[in-house]
């Protein structure tokens, strides 16, 4: 039984270390010349994805690749390169995997648009079950006759039942 | 025609159904790497015996590079691999990644050497500018020193056989 509860123990004290690792982000003692620049590099390590870890940005990851490149990311930010040409340079290392908003291009075409297509074709299938519906509830009404004609309709049919009787 | 369409989400489950299949078998830790079809990243660094050593000294043959370290347990785990394909003759050059000179040559010195030279990469930024996320990694670079192949992982003799061996001789043949 103790030995159980330890278990249950360890096993929650287990769920616990995945919550405090998932909850911190890395935190850096790197000095800024602005809280502009700092906001900057904080966006960046935001955007750019860790090529080791399968789900994690570099500012959420402890892996040494993640740490490599943060540095990397300080210093071209150093080098006075732009936004951009910072995450180009990643990208012609590590490839689109690094970037969490991969750029508009002939491979991400299915990527990016596949969503608004499939919206629309939603949309399409929608309208056309609407359409159909209607279209056969308006031929069940015709099928029906007009207002007159189904009077005369009724009228016989009630004449036809009397006679019989 | 209204029976036909019956059939559409059949043919979507299928389709769904072969892409998912498909998917189990595909490596999601396995990146493409950016730098196939182009020239190894230009360095100019040390051998871990002190000579100076440039991009210009992998060239002339096709040949493997190895990226790996002491601190790296699968690293151990294909030296000797690597130590059979070297004797058969194919070239090998190591960049010997974050890791402690000393150490790599004890390394060396104790598993046997494969390499041609070993290029030392202390500070992980040879490795950055060949997209390295985890050694052991390899690469095949042709004659004139483009890169033709990454694999990370090990190398063994099924990855050999079935991934590098037709390209490196692809490569040779040229």
């Amino acid at each position: 039984m103790i030995q159980r509860m330890n278990k249950v123990r360890y096993l929650l004290f287990l769920c616990f270390l995945g919550l405090s690792s998932m909850s911190h982000s890395v935190i850096e003692l790197l000095e800024f010349d602005s809280e502009q620049e700092k906001a900057r590099y904080q966006v960046l390590i935001d955007e750019l994805r860790c090529p080791k870890c399968q789900n994690q940005n570099l500012a959420d990851s402890d892996a040494q690749i993640a740490i490599d490149l943060r540095n990397k990311v300080r210093e071209l930010m150093d080098q006075g390169k732009s936004d951009e040409e910072i995450k180009h340079h990643l990208v012609a290392r590590y490839g689109d995997f690094v970037l969490y908003r991969p750029e508009v291009k002939k491979e991400t075409y299915v990527l990016w648009y596949a969503p608004v297509i499939l919206l629309l074709l939603g949309f399409l299938v929608v309208i056309f079950v609407m359409v159909s519906n209607k279209r056969s509830s308006e031929k069940d009404e015709v099928s029906f006759g007009s207002e007159d004609e189904r009077q005369e309709k009724l009228r016989s049919l009630m004449k036809e039942k009397s006679e019989k009787e | 025609m209204k029976r036909l369409a019956l059939f559409i989400p059949f043919l979507l489950f299928i389709g769904l159904g072969f892409f998912l299949f498909r998917g189990l078998s595909l490596d999601p830790k396995e990146l493409p790497s950016a730098l196939i079809g182009k020239p190894f990243p230009a360095f100019t660094a040390y051998k871990i015996d002190g000579a100076q050593v440039t991009e210009q000294d992998l060239k002339g043959e096709v040949a493997l590079v190895n990226v790996w370290a002491t601190w790296c347990p699968t690293c151990k785990q294909e030296h000797a691999y690597l130590n059979k394909l070297a004797r058969e003759g194919v070239k090998i050059f190591g960049v010997n990644y974050k890791d402690q000179t000393d150490k790599a040559i004890i390394w060396l010195e104790e598993l046997g050497d494969p390499y041609v030279f070993n290029i030392k990469d202390e500070d992980g930024m040879l490795g950055l500018d060949l997209g390295v996320y985890g050694a052991p990694e390899t690469y095949l670079l042709d004659k004139d020193g483009v890169v033709r192949l990454k694999h990370v992982g090990d190398v063994n003799d099924r990855v050999w056989k079935n991934k590098i061996e037709p390209e490196y001789r692809k490569w040779v043949n040229q």
